[in-house]
């Protein structure tokens, strides 16, 4: 297959992860030739060979791995930090259009790049006495749609109470249906409550302590 | 296929600092970027505050309307007004939104969300607007499931279905354009005549099942709770009600000024659009402000862009005399 990064968003990409402190890796789910898997991998790979502090491993759907990291959509990665261990940063389809975005912070983020959240944060989530996941649907045409996936990210890098995942809608209609997404971003925190357009933490500590 | 746009610079350590800015910009669209880059050139201590680059340039999908720049994505053009801008080495901080803006001893107060606080002879407020609303009944309840305020980011989600337009300016005539590429039926609905330009009208004619209801003023989105399914309309011409059964609506009627944040400083008209003279000082001196966020009726980036240059170029002066 072509190429997908051509030379000068390689450049980009390679100058951008440059400062990445620690390894991380970037575990991929695919399912026979399922709808964008192919061209998630050589994604993953490409972005993997602009930085050696980045490795990719590929496991199916069968896999412990797979329900360890609660995986029932593909193609879905998760990013582990670099002990191996999974805070729920997840990716269900391919991040390409404006998700490139999302997807490069959240691997700077993971390599330790501070993201600058204030401690207060993580207090106010340490209230928390079950995990709670926030879903982001996004299109790969939406400008705004990155900001709240990192944002759902974050939120889960800083505690292990929360996991955040991208759902890129087009790939998943089923899911998309169910959850009634026909404009995004859409957020859905523990799979009942609702935000929409892109919002600041402030929105998601809220609806999460609603729960709480 | 890919639309970079994380933060590709190093933050300038002047953010660390205390040091007195003689232009602080408020803002990074086509307006502030370009009035640090005048600044800068001129030799001014200056920085731009601003959550995101780009502004209202990533909501577009294609722009030929800027001089010597033919069919550009909005993305494309923010990186090349980037990338220029960071040639001159202009400080920019991004990731944080300002929330007050105070004048003491002849001094701009400015705070961000983070609780940083900066210090300017001379500001620069061009936060440009926030996507306008119709205000009728069942907008709000139908918000995101149907009713949509962002074509680019919603138009795949009504695939061979019967979307409506609502507007009657360049946005609303390009909604069209890229919705042609989803939608198996567009209906525009506006309440007076096409202001768009004729080149983009003359795209429409390209558009199997297009219909248009000019001097028709939208009153009411109706559904059944979990999806929109329609809207009701007054025909002013016709002088009478029609409903348009739809599965979408694409709201494209311009934007609303964000200008809470200088509201007591400066004097606004009964839209909130903030008032400037032919400098573009607003009311209060020191205090200047350029792009959609003023009184200056046609939105548009260059044009957004040229009244920023002003603002940097009257600054300066303003500077000289004023120390
Ligand atoms: C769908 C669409 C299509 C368009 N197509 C065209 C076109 O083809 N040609 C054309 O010429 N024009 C077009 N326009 C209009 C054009 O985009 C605007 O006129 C232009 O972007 C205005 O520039 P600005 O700098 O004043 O404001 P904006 O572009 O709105 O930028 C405002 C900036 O301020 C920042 N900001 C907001 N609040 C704060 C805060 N509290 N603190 C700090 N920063 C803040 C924002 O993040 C942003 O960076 C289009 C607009 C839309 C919506």
């Amino acid at each position: 297959m072509e190429k997908l990064l051509n030379e000068d968003v390689s450049k980009q990409i390679k100058d951008y992860l440059s400062p990445m402190k620690n390894n991380i890796t970037l575990v991929l789910f695919t399912e026979g030739d399922c709808q964008t898997c192919k061209e998630t991998q050589q994604l993953l790979l490409e972005v993997s060979q602009l930085s050696d502090k980045i490795t990719v491993v590929e496991k199916d759907l069968k896999s412990p791995e797979a329900k360890e990291y609660d995986i029932s959509l593909t193609p879905s990665f998760v990013i582990l930090n670099d002990e191996g261990v999974y805070q729920g940063v997840k990716f269900n389809g391919i991040p390409a259009g404006h998700e490139i975005n999302s997807f490069l912070s959240a691997l700077m983020d993971m390599s330790g790049h501070d993201f600058g959240f204030d401690p207060s944060v993580k207090a106010r989530l340490d209230k928390l006495t079950r995990k709670i996941n926030i879903k982001v649907f996004v299109t790969l045409s939406c400008p705004h749609c990155p900001p709240a996936v990192s944002n759902a990210h974050r939120l889960a890098m800083s505690h292990p109470m929360i996991e955040g995942e991208m759902i890129e809608a087009q790939t998943f209609p089923e899911i998309s249906n169910q959850f009634n997404v026909s404009g995004v971003p859409k957020i859905i925190i523990d799979g009942t409550r609702e935000l929409v357009g892109n919002q600041p933490i402030e929105a998601f500590l809220k609806e999460i302590e609603a729960l709480a | 296929m890919f639309e970079i746009s994380v933060d590709k610079f190093k933050e300038s350590n002047i953010f660390e600092t205390t040091e007195l800015f003689d232009f602080l910009v408020v803002g990074g669209g086509p307006a502030g970027l370009n009035a640090a880059l005048y600044a800068r050139r001129k030799g001014l201590k200056v920085g731009v505050l601003t959550p995101e680059v780009g502004g209202q340039l990533h909501n577009t999908s294609e722009v030929d309307n800027y001089i010597g720049i033919q069919n550009i994505k909005g993305g494309a053009l923010s990186d090349a007004f980037l990338k220029h801008t960071l040639e001159l080495e202009v400080p920019i901080k991004t990731g944080h939104f300002v929330i007050k803006i105070d004048k003491v001893d002849e001094r701009f107060e400015v705070t961000l969300d983070n609780q940083q606080v900066f210090y300017a002879k001379t500001l620069l407020y061009a936060t440009g607007g926030s996507p306008r609303k119709l205000d009728i009944p069942g907008e709000e309840q139908y918000a995101n499931i149907g009713v949509s305020y962002c074509t680019t980011c919603d138009a795949p989600f009504f695939k061979n279905e019967h979307v409506i337009v609502s507007g009657g300016g360049n946005s609303a005539a390009e909604s069209v354009i890229d919705l042609a590429a989803w939608a198996s039926k567009i209906t525009v609905v506006h309440r007076s005549q096409w202001r768009a330009d004729q080149i983009l009208l003359d795209q429409h004619k390209k558009i199997p099942n297009l219909t248009v209801h000019l001097e028709t003023q939208l009153k009411e989105v109706y559904g059944d709770g979990l999806r929109m399914k329609g809207v009701k309309a007054f025909d002013k011409v016709n002088q009478k009600e029609i409903d348009i059964p739809a599965d979408g609506l694409f709201i494209e009627i311009g934007t609303i000024p964000k200008s809470d944040l200088i509201q007591h400083l400066a004097e606004t008209n009964e839209q909130g659009e903030v008032i400037v003279d032919r400098d573009q000082m607003t009311s209060c001196p020191g205090l200047f402000s350029a792009g959609d966020v003023t009184t200056q009726p046609y939105k548009q980036i260059i044009i957004s862009a040229g009244e920023g240059a002003t603002a940097a170029l009257a600054a300066t002066n303003y500077i000289i005399h004023h120390s």
